[in-house]
């Protein structure tokens, strides 16, 4: 069928749009001088002191011990949830319920979250972030999980009650596997919106242990040196390595299957 | 579900003793957690609505409709309004661009076709405020934009594109176009291109073709990418705040400053309940036409 | 059958839940309630303490400390300091005013802040046996209006605000805020103007001849009705990076703190504007909720020591309300930086900054409507 033509100008506007300022980002990383402006010469100086600012590591500590653990929470929760909701009720409230929080506004959450943590009196740390990452992230690990359920073949536990099995041991020995590819993508999405997550944390982290992405933006409020596009560099790197092995890894244990 | 046939009451109720473990083992946990940390944080919320702000900020448990009438005031229904309008104007720009995007991406080879969607998310993956700053940096004075175009000789002094609402609407756009692209995608990936050349041998024009045919059917991706576009920019704060240069006010930021600045905690969650209502007329819009398409 | 009951009743309860947590801890949010603490009532610290038992976290804004501070009173007081930062009040007290236990001991916040934390009862009256040191400070830092007598502040920094301008890119020096609001074509869209509400009101304000403390809606109205009409000749709202558009150039004359603009840069100047300005002071204060309040006051007292106060005014080119310490700075810094040259009669031509209680709320409506107009 004929294609216009026309129809290419979006679609490289769209790609150039978005790369444009990556591709500056990671250049200007190189930068042997401090403005972000002029490019002085190659250099990789601003790694160097990127690898040494004690608050950056700090942060990032801090995100992947929130991310790790809300995770991990959002994984169990998310999973036994999405199964009670396939297999033990047909309410579509409590459907709702689950997804709620992926499609409320991150920031009314947010609020929502600092009100209660000050109502109940508690201390503000990296715990009321995870506690809040959590939220979410089980929201979305539900989400996916409930794909992978729902018109799914269900004869392998009915087969498995019919022998006398109870739902425990069915869940555990025959769901649970067939369910893996659904809550490793779970997991994994959860872990990356957690490991991002701004505007939860900034509302909710103390002063003393700021994430990540609470430390970047001071850093941009603060005005910054090309040190700012070297950590920019470096997460775009490990996001990029992350996937490709994440793609070889699946296409390695689905030849194996 | 098929049970092998039961008989005396002891079993019955045996299973539904069972049934009823089960749920609770399955939906209880996940269930509590969000009522703790999602329905009562939001009842608090809302509960504030109807209480005042204390002398240095606190909160006065007092019931008054205050909140509400001052959510009326113009001053606010216009920040409401204009925030409307940005985050509209972006979600069309970001339709505009994205439905060709997803259209053409849908059209490539096997291979190209993961190449193309990964290039599309892979941005995403650089932290999301870096990326403004990266636009900032676009976008200043001593730019890069400006100083091409000056080196070119297109202008003689730089333009001002920094710190305006035309920025807001293009940092909104770039944060949030792949969330566009990616479900159109998936909505066009699924039609029947026979459908399309069964209309186009009928004699309908590519045109006529795109109205009558593709776009109805891929109605539903579209409004679901509007939708994933529209609900973060709509409450943002952060990219006013960076590209606007302190010059615009969105609901996000007028929510941010109740919070963080004036201290208004029952303002605020007026505000916030504002925010959702208007959020969810527009989702019960968004499920009432997808169940019409 | 059980599934449904459970569901309908499920809302009404998490209201009703909502609703009684909220209630009960009305009980306890003593936070507006209280009248402010009088000194009498302040627990009695001990003034030997063992400080390597305790720790002090500070929270102060970026670069306004040396970098070195931790190691010295590592050295000095025997305790780890822990630096954390704010970008402005209102960040700071957006946590401290949160209800929540933020893990803070010793606050910097400005003057008219302090004196709102207090009221709403979260500061520590201070113990003046274990701040001798006290007796540094000028007398006039003693007396200033939102805390006479350092009841719950002690004074760190004070100076005023005005313009701070290029003078390669000015074809003349700005002499009023009328200059900053409507600038000279060189200047018009390379203006900034500060985000903060009292000081975004203030170059109008004082345009006008009014007091930085007026409560009055005539005056205010005015006061907006400048600040809107400069706003499109305005390149951006900024508190904290207007320093360095500056030196880059994207801007040409701002609003600046007089100690955070760049004069050691040999095109920039600042001037305080002929109508006035304001007399703004950071304080530091110990929070209520510290356990670590020796440790705090000790760390108060290490600042105003003479040698130490001077070396930090020396670090970050602000004024100090030490008469000592300024004495001791280095003459050249002094020279070479005319804000640092203003005498403590010179600061008090300003107008001190006081928080305005249920008023301050028509400052952040001016703000507000300052910011949204198009």
């Amino acid at each position: 069928m004929r294609r216009s033509r026309l129809l290419y100008v979006p679609f490289w506007a769209a790609y150039a749009f978005l790369y444009t300022p990556i591709v500056v980002l990671v250049v200007m990383s190189f930068n042997a001088g401090e403005s972000p402006y002029v490019y002085e010469g190659f250099s990789l100086d601003w790694y160097g002191v990127l690898v040494q600012n004690a608050k950056i590591r700090e942060g990032l500590v801090n995100t992947l011990v929130v991310a790790v653990g809300s995770t991990v929470l959002a994984t169990v929760l998310g999973t036994l949830l999405a199964v009670g909701l396939a297999r033990h009720t047909r309410s579509r409230t409590l459907d709702a319920l689950s997804v709620l929080p992926a499609v409320l506004p991150d920031l009314v959450l947010a609020i929502g979250l600092l009100v209660f943590y000050a109502t109940i009196k508690s201390t503000l740390g990296l715990h009321s972030v995870l506690l809040a990452h959590t939220v979410f992230g089980m929201a979305f690990v539900t989400a996916v999980v409930r794909t992978r359920l729902t018109g799914a073949d269900t004869s392998l536990e009915e087969a498995s009650r019919d022998l006398g099995a109870t739902p425990f041991t069915t869940f555990l020995r025959v769901t649970l596997p067939q369910l893996a590819p659904g809550i490793t993508a779970g997991a994994l999405l959860a872990f990356t919106l957690s490991i991002d997550e701004f505007v939860i944390a900034y509302f909710t982290a103390a002063p003393t242990t700021p994430t990540l992405p609470i430390v970047i933006y001071s850093m941009v409020r603060f005005g910054v040196t090309p040190e700012i596009n070297a950590l920019a560099t470096l997460l775009l790197l490990v996001s990029f390595t992350a996937v490709i092995v994440t793609q070889r890894m699946t296409r390695l244990t689905e030849s194996l299957s | 579900m098929t049970r092998s046939a039961v008989s005396g009451a002891s079993a019955r109720s045996r299973a539904r003793r069972s049934r009823a473990l089960g749920r609770l083992v399955f939906l209880g946990p996940g269930l509590i957690y969000l009522l703790v940390l999602l329905l009562i944080p939001l009842a608090l919320l809302i509960s504030f609505t109807v209480f005042r702000r204390g002398r240095f900020g606190g909160v006065i448990y007092e019931v008054t409709g205050q909140n509400f009438t001052r959510l009326f005031d113009p001053l606010y229904l216009e920040i409401l309004l204009g925030s409307l309008k940005l985050a509209t104007i972006a979600t069309l720009i970001a339709l505009l661009i994205g439905y060709p995007t997803a259209y053409l991406i849908a059209q490539l080879p096997r291979k190209w076709k993961t190449i193309a969607l990964v290039a599309i998310v892979l941005p995403f993956w650089t932290n999301f405020l870096i990326r403004i700053y990266a636009w900032i940096i676009l976008l200043s004075g001593p730019g890069l934009v400006n100083s091409t175009l000056m080196d070119l000789g297109l202008i003689d002094k730089p333009l001002e594109l920094l710190y305006n609402q035309g920025t807001i609407v293009t940092g909104l756009i770039y944060s949030y176009l792949p969330l566009m692209v990616l479900p159109l995608y998936a909505a066009i990936e699924k039609l029947d291109p026979q459908l399309r050349e069964a209309s186009a041998n009928l004699g309908a024009s590519p045109a006529r073709t795109f109205v009558s045919v593709t776009l109805p059917l891929t109605l539903p991706g579209v409004l679901t990418g509007c939708l994933f576009v529209f609900v973060p920019s709509f409450g943002n704060f952060i990219i006013p705040e960076l590209l606007g240069g302190g010059r615009s006010v969105m609901v996000g930021n007028l929510i941010r400053d109740q919070f963080l600045k004036a201290r208004d905690w029952p303002f605020g969650s007026t505000l916030a309940l504002a925010l959702i209502a208007v959020l969810i007329v527009l989702l019960l819009l968004q499920a009432w036409s997808a169940r019409r398409a | 059958m059980s599934r449904t009951r459970y569901t309908r009743r499920l809302p009404a309860a998490v209201l009703a839940a909502g609703l009684a947590l909220a209630v009960s801890a009305c009980g306890g949010e003593a936070a507006d309630s209280a009248a402010p603490v009088t000194a009498a009532s302040a627990a009695q610290l001990d003034p030997n303490a063992d400080l390597s038992k305790q720790s002090i976290t500070i929270s102060v804004w970026e670069g306004y400390t040396p970098e070195d501070l931790p190691q010295r009173i590592k050295d000095n007081l025997k305790t780890t300091l822990k630096v954390t930062e704010h970008a402005t009040n209102e960040d700071i007290m957006a946590k401290l005013t949160s209800g929540a236990d933020t893990g803070l001991d010793v606050a910097f916040v400005s003057g008219q802040y302090a004196q709102a934390l207090n009221e709403a009862g979260l500061l520590e009256q201070l113990s003046p046996e274990l701040i001798p040191n006290l007796a540094n400070l000028y007398p006039e830092a003693k007396e200033l209006s939102y805390d006479k007598g350092n009841v719950f502040s002690v004074p760190y920094t004070w100076g005023t605000t005005g313009i701070c301008y290029r003078t390669d890119l000015m074809k003349t020096a700005p002499t009023s805020w009328n200059d900053l609001l409507d600038p000279p074509a060189e200047a018009v869209k390379k203006v900034t103007m500060m985000t903060t509400e009292r000081w975004l009101a203030l170059p109008a304000i004082k345009a006008l001849g009014y007091s930085v403390n007026t409560r009055s809606d005539e005056e205010l109205a005015k006061v907006k009705a400048k600040l809107e009409e400069a706003k499109s000749k305005l390149l951006k709202y900024e508190d904290v990076t207007f320093g360095d558009m500056l030196k880059s150039g994207e801007a040409v004359m701002v609003e600046a703190w007089d100690g955070w603009c760049p004069t050691t840069e040999k095109n920039i100047e600042f001037v305080v504007p002929k109508e006035g300005s304001d007399l703004w002071v950071d304080t530091m204060v110990v929070l209520k909720s510290s356990k670590n309040k020796e440790a705090g006051h000790a760390f108060i007292n290490y600042i105003l020591d003479p040698k130490v106060h001077s070396w930090a005014a020396e670090n970050i080119l602000y004024k100090v309300p030490n008469k000592a310490a300024m004495d001791a700075m280095n003459p050249k810094l002094k020279a070479e930086n005319a804000p640092l040259q203003m005498t403590p009669s010179d600061l008090l031509k300003g107008e001190s900054i006081i928080d305005l209680g249920e008023d301050s709320a028509k400052f952040t409506r001016l703000a507000t409507e300052v910011t949204a107009k198009q």
